[in-house]
């Protein structure tokens, strides 16, 4: 098989255009006038060369063109519903939000697709955050979330309907059921984005997101597939404004019963208990890291959460110690979040920590080493020992707050 | 028993950066390390073998210098590697990468449980585990953080969710990625170091793996980046001063609106 890009070298020059031009450092030149190669384990056959070489000596395999009118059969901004016990997740309003904004753009409708089981009264509850239609499929076998019934029933009104765009939150659930929908598919698919956009020429869905651990933004495009699929980071988007007087269309929707069966099998689900809040929810996270010394300590960080509404997190250091428990890390290894506020509690800030949470609108840093790498990323740093200040926080805000 | 662990060779995410001049990726000299989540999947697969006995075989697709990914999953007690590697796959994105390692395991043939991290610290996608499921029609297990019981044809396990812990039941094969929370990876031994120099790692290419070339590489990859750039740097931090209760009081202050926003 041949190469997928090659440089002719009849026609190169040897300038180095291309070398500069290359955003993933794929292209190199062994001297000055010597013709340049190709590292393709760099390339990401983004084109940036082709374009920057003005001596036609770069080819790129051409990816069949797209089939037009095909591409053009697919309408529509789809926004996956996730319910849990039938209650909508607030990722969802957020999802219409973002979607609304697509569809204006593009002229289309906006819908959402909800499975579950007795799910009227959310159906109605998705049209009055804005949804033109909602597609249900009301099964008892879909109550809950179940990877393949929920991929396979996915996949087959995607291929009813043919939406163009289809945005998932970046949920556990949502991460775990949109890969097995995408491939059948033939789909792209773009995860965790932070950023989308319409492009105003080609009409394609621009999906930006961040890439090694958050210090690399990509911009991702899916030209020639439908529908064009994304997860959505939680917290980044804005809900959309509840309006009960928008009007829009439930639609039941009957799927072969073939589709609801599933090789896997709920034993139990046990609700987490141990936090007020679950992290990816949280609007407000107060963390601890090594500096709270002992798990003993934690208690005063859920003292302050808990007068703020806030959920409790914790850095890697904190949690391999055992001093709170793994569902509770943020960052690399952990959970990725992105509240309105996070307070870092004796979080020394390793690259490793920030990629969880360095997309937080307001970042508290109390540390008692001035140095720490936390500082630079803090809107707001007071060096100082967090079991002095935390008390004092917690009744300065149970006071302002009057509670 | 036949456990496939699939891992990935990945950068060091502390080191990569934008150069500010030329706004390219900067990966020189970083150093390369297998995914740490992927340690976990190996971890795991060496506790079956220990429990049921069996043979594991480590898979990885990159270029050459993946093998050394191998060989560390090698000293660690791994029986067999695969290095999955041509110049057809590159610009694969999740869609062809998933293809091109199912089609590997379609190969082996004959895998009983396979193994993967939640997801690749360097894109953090977490979809090519439940890609390469779908790929082979496989059920899957994903955020696996304790193996409850386990036989020849059934396997028990906790997923991590977002509100809670749910306990699955699945027919074997499967697929399962795994979490931090599963167990803690073991260094290799000297025996196991000595072992994994004299392991033959096998290499498959394109061809080796009877593809459909519209699955490979660029043609098999629906997406494609069309730009890179730094984030946009956060705005200049404040330091606040003075005496604890100082410092409580102006922090309050700043806060106080954003809390009651938040909270409603």
């Amino acid at each position: 098989m041949s190469d997928p890009i090659q440089i002719i070298n009849d026609k190169c020059v040897s300038c180095g255009a291309c070398v500069r031009a290359c955003p993933f450092d794929a292209i190199s030149q062994a001297e000055r006038k010597a013709i340049p190669v190709i590292d393709l384990t760099k390339c990401t056959l983004c084109g940036a060369c082709v374009q920057a070489c003005k001596f036609d000596a770069i080819l790129m395999q051409a990816k069949p063109a797209a089939d037009a009118g095909a591409i053009a059969a697919y309408k529509d901004v789809w926004v996956f519903a996730e319910q849990h016990e039938g209650r909508v997740q607030s990722i969802t309003y957020e999802l219409l939000g973002e979607g609304r904004k697509l569809a204006t753009e593009l002229g289309c409708r906006l819908c959402a697709v909800l499975l579950g089981h007795d799910v009227k009264a959310a159906a109605s509850g998705l049209i009055a955050r804005g949804a033109d239609v909602v597609y249900a499929v009301d099964r008892p076998e879909l109550a809950f979330f179940q990877d393949e019934p929920y991929a396979a029933v996915l996949v087959e009104l995607v291929r009813r309907h043919k939406p163009a765009i289809f945005l998932c939150g970046a949920s556990t659930m949502g991460r775990s059921l949109v890969s097995r929908v995408a491939v059948p598919l033939r789909a792209g698919l773009t995860a965790d984005c932070t950023g989308l956009a319409i492009d105003p020429e080609s009409k394609n869905l621009l999906q930006t997101r961040p890439a090694f651990g958050g210090n690399i933004m990509a911009t991702i495009v899916a030209p020639n597939a439908r529908p064009q699929m994304a997860t959505v980071r939680h917290k980044v988007m804005k809900e959309a404004p509840l309006d009960p007087a928008h009007q829009g269309e439930v639609r039941i929707e009957e799927v072969p019963v073939e589709l609801l069966a599933s090789r896997t099998r709920r034993v139990k689900f046990e609700l987490e208990v141990e936090t007020t809040l679950n992290l990816s929810e949280a609007n407000i996270i107060v963390a601890g890291g090594r500096g709270m010394q002992k798990p003993e300590n934690f208690a005063m960080l859920r003292e302050l959460a808990e007068a703020i509404g806030a959920g409790v997190g914790a850095s890697r250091a904190a949690v391999d110690a055992n001093w709170i428990p793994y569902s509770h890390q943020v960052g690399q290894t952990g959970k990725t979040v992105c509240p309105k506020i996070y307070i870092a509690c004796g979080i020394s800030g390793q690259i490793q920590h920030l990629a969880g949470m360095s997309s937080a609108d307001i970042i508290v840093a109390i540390n008692k080493d001035p140095e720490a790498p936390i500082f630079k990323v803090a809107t707001y740093g007071i060096v100082g020992d967090s079991m002095t200040i935390l008390p004092k926080l917690t009744a300065a805000f149970r006071a302002a707050l009057g509670k | 028993m036949h456990y496939v662990v699939c891992i990935k060779q990945v950068p060091e995410t502390t080191d990569v950066r934008i150069n500010p001049e030329t706004k390219t990726l900067m990966r020189e000299g970083v150093a390369a390390i297998v995914n740490p989540f992927d340690m976990y999947a190996i971890e795991e697969a060496l506790r079956m073998k220990e429990r049921q006995g069996g043979k594991i075989t480590v898979l990885t697709m990159g270029p050459p210098q993946a093998e050394s990914a191998l060989r560390e999953a090698l000293s660690m007690g791994c029986d067999e590697a695969i290095l999955v590697s041509d110049r057809a796959f590159a610009g694969s994105d999740t869609w062809a990468t998933s293809y091109t390692l199912a089609q590997a395991i379609r190969k082996i043939g004959d895998a009983t449980v396979i193994l993967c991290g939640k997801q690749a610290s360097d894109g953090d996608t977490a979809q090519v585990g439940p890609g390469i499921a779908m790929h082979l029609d496989l059920p899957q297990i994903t955020y696996v953080r304790k193996i409850e019981s386990m036989d020849e044809r059934h396997i028990v396990a906790q997923r991590l969710m977002d509100d809670g812990i749910e306990t699955v039941e699945s027919p074997l094969p499967a697929l399962l990625t795994v979490i931090k929370e599963l167990n803690e990876p073991r260094l290799p031994s000297l025996k196991g170091k000595l072992n994994a120099r004299k392991v033959q790692i096998v290499t498959w290419s394109a061809t080796d793996l009877n593809p459909d070339p519209k699955c490979l590489g660029l043609d098999g990859s629906p997406t494609k980046v069309v730009r890179i750039f730094s984030p946009a740097p956060r705005g200049g931090g404040q330091m606040l001063q003075g005496e604890p209760d100082e410092l409580v009081t102006q922090l309050v202050e700043k806060l106080k609106d954003v809390v009651l926003a938040a909270r409603s």
